[in-house]
């Protein structure tokens, strides 16, 4: 009996512990984090993190801003899945050729569910609002 | 019943202290002190970070785990002031990345064209250079024009209130390319002093 309470207790505190180490966690990803979250809340997935600087040590800004006709606005975009296996946008890429394929489906929607459309760290977003990352 | 009591004490005791005590590691030193310097500046160790403490990626997902850290990409990198703290321009020059020009082809090469305009600005500031070279070496010349900038001197107003709204060069230049905070990697050439006061002192004609 003792022993149970006592487990209880033990695990509250641990909770309350993991909590306020959670809310304390400050948003510091990358500049440029692209979060693209027109679809993927409704459709019950995690919204989509695109990493510029990962993609900009492999591609020079052209081939997806000219050649794949990705427009310089975040959630500017009409994205799918459709386009995406069909080979546009990402699908151009991630089609298990050139890079990973599409069912790695958590590599891309990774982000905290409910974060708004954003590109982070951006000036315009440290003007008016911080991530609106749930935490 | 006694020990069970003095357990409970204890694991609310430690819980108590954790929650205390969890406050400090995961801020910088302003939590601990009100009054410590750079309250609101993000800490250089917190520069960086991994994808799953980063404050936008789910540290409950499978995939963020797989995901680079980017201090491991950036090791290698010159290093910048701001943004991903990584100077780009840099480490393309020095070959230390070498982004494809095509999606296919590894050897594609871009058409690079030499033209730098020098804009006058009104106010004190140094004018601005701008080089078509570093951005045609990424770039295709429609990502700008016309859409952006019209391709004709003086048909372009912009103003640094207008950029900070993500307009003109502000469209990269505070998303994804230095931020325009780093303002003299425009505002790169001194006024020339003769231009600056031709209108206002003219020298009398006699």
């Amino acid at each position: 009996m003792a022993r149970t309470l006592c487990k209880r207790i033990m695990v509250l505190a641990l909770t309350l512990v993991s909590l306020v180490l959670l809310t304390h966690s400050v948003g510091y990803a990358e500049y440029g984090d692209v979060v693209i979250n027109k679809y993927s809340d409704d459709a019950g997935i995690r919204p989509v993190v695109f990493p510029h600087w990962f993609h900009r040590v492999r591609y020079r800004c052209k081939v997806c801003h000219a050649d794949l006709g990705f427009k310089f606005k975040a959630g500017g975009n009409d994205i799918n899945m459709l386009k995406i296996i069909n080979g546009e946008y990402c699908g151009a890429c991630h089609n298990g050729e050139i890079a990973w394929s599409v069912d790695n489906c958590d590599l891309c929607h990774s982000a905290k569910p409910k974060t708004p459309t954003q590109v982070h760290e951006s000036t315009m977003q440290k003007l008016i609002r911080p991530t609106g990352a749930p935490k | 019943m006694i020990r069970s009591k003095f357990l409970t004490s204890l694991a609310l005791t430690l819980g108590v202290a954790g929650l205390f005590l969890s406050g400090i590691p995961t801020r910088d030193a302003s939590a601990a002190d009100p009054n410590a310097f750079n309250r609101l500046m993000q800490p250089p160790s917190k520069r960086n970070p991994p994808p799953a403490s980063d404050g936008i990626h789910d540290p409950s997902s499978v995939g963020t785990k797989a995901l680079q850290t980017p201090r491991e990409a950036f090791a290698k990198f010159p290093e910048g002031i701001s943004g991903n703290y990584v100077d780009w321009v840099k480490a393309f020059d020095s070959k230390k990345i070498a982004p494809r020009f095509d999606r296919k082809d590894p050897n594609a090469k871009p058409v690079i064209m030499d033209l730098t305009i020098v804009r006058q600005v009104k106010g004190s500031m140094p004018d601005v250079v701008f080089p078509h070279k570093q951005h045609t070496e990424l770039l295709d010349c429609s990502n700008c024009h016309p859409a952006i900038f019209v391709p004709q001197k003086g048909a372009n107003q912009m103003s640094m209130a207008s950029m900070l709204l993500g307009e003109s060069c502000g469209v990269c230049h505070g998303t994804v390319a230095f931020p325009i905070s780093e303002c003299r990697r425009c505002h790169a050439q001194a006024k020339d002093k003769a231009t600056k006061t031709s209108g206002a002192k003219k020298p009398t004609a006699k």
